[in-house]
């Protein structure tokens, strides 16, 4: 649960809404004065998405642990490597969801419901 | 004259090229609903988040953060950044949009995501007779929609799921879903894998404000920039 004030929530999702709009509006609201980003900038906003995306995600299924074993071990990691390989081969959003969400409920519950 | 002879055909042909799109938008909105209420939102401000930024991924980066109890710059510049993509796509449909009012190309750009600009444009490509504006409407309107009342239903349903479940893990899931596809070819793959890297590295050093996530970001862009530019010697 989170410590921040419900004004602060209100005030990140108005500044994350007002930039949003703004880089969605850019090049409409431009074009004819200037028609395309530039190539520098294009370059680099290329790793953009796959840099972001790994550093939430890796933070979120990795816990590091005293040891290696313990560590490559953990429930999330597991989950979070099936559903990896699912998201490679189907592409597919819907089933990389319950893929991984089945993966992580058996390896959590499983163990239990058969012992 | 019923509804459907009184809209445009080009409308109904977007709202009908939806339809898969949807399938994949609906478990996306509902966990956004969910973790932000998991994460201590409430459901106005779950549904207010939907409503005025309107990006998935950046949402759920955004209230993942929010969670951690992050600082109000990373979680605004992290949501930006992701949405920084988007300029491109601002600047690929823009000539489409030209012939329309200020007004029309107003209300477009808040519509633009991912799906409805990648759809229209290879619509525009490859059929000349489409009408730019009604399609991309279709298209766009209709997973405006369907993101809102996914979104609404996650929230309310959050309230109630049991947190042994482990339902935050969709957050990942739905970040694991997007990243695959980026990870295309050498450069954007390194800084995939660099960037995840350093997140570990760089937290385990324990940088204040979670900032973290930004330096491990750019680590991971820095080290896609050189990949590539030691490939093209």
């Amino acid at each position: 649960m989170t410590e921040w004030s419900h004004g602060g929530i209100w005030a990140a999702i108005a500044g994350i809404g007002i930039c949003t709009y703004a880089i969605r509006l850019s090049f409409i609201y431009l074009f004819g004065r200037i028609d395309s980003v530039p190539p520098r900038i294009r370059h680099v906003l290329r790793y953009v998405p796959a840099a972001v995306l790994a550093a939430l995600v890796v933070p979120s299924v990795v816990t590091v642990q005293p040891t290696v074993g313990e560590t490559l071990l953990d429930d999330r990691l597991i989950a979070g490597t099936i559903a990896t390989l699912v998201a490679w081969r189907t592409g597919d959003i819907f089933y990389t969801i319950v893929v991984g969400m089945s993966a992580l409920w058996v390896i959590r519950f499983g163990p239990s419901l058969i012992g | 004259m019923t509804l459907r002879e009184r809209l445009h055909p080009d409308l109904v042909a977007g709202i009908r090229a939806a339809g898969p799109i949807v399938i994949g938008i609906i478990p996306f909105a509902l966990v956004t609903g969910i973790t932000a209420i998991g994460a201590g939102l409430t459901v106005a401000e779950a549904v207010g988040m939907s409503v005025i930024v309107f990006a998935g991924a950046s949402q759920l980066a955004a209230i993942d953060l929010i969670g951690s109890n992050a600082s109000f710059i990373v979680v605004v510049g992290t949501a930006v950044v992701i949405n920084i993509r988007m300029i491109m796509y601002s600047a690929s449909i823009a000539p489409y949009f030209q012939p329309f009012s200020l007004r029309i190309r107003g209300l477009a750009a808040y519509v633009l995501t991912d799906q409805a600009y990648a759809m229209s444009v290879a619509e525009y490509e490859t059929n000349d007779q489409r009408h730019r504006l009604w399609y991309y409407v279709g298209i766009a309107a209709t997973l405006w929609v369907v993101w809102q009342i996914g979104t609404v239903v996650g929230a309310v349903l959050g309230a109630s799921v049991p947190d042994s479940l482990g339902l935050d893990f969709a957050l990942p899931l739905v970040f694991i879903a997007l990243l695959v596809p980026a990870m295309k070819d050498a450069g954007t793959t390194t800084a995939g894998v660099v960037a995840g890297i350093a997140a570990l590295g760089v937290a385990s050093v324990g940088v204040p404000l979670n900032f973290d996530l930004p330096i491990a970001a750019v680590i991971g862009i820095l080290s896609g920039v050189a990949v590539d530019a030691w490939r093209n010697v």
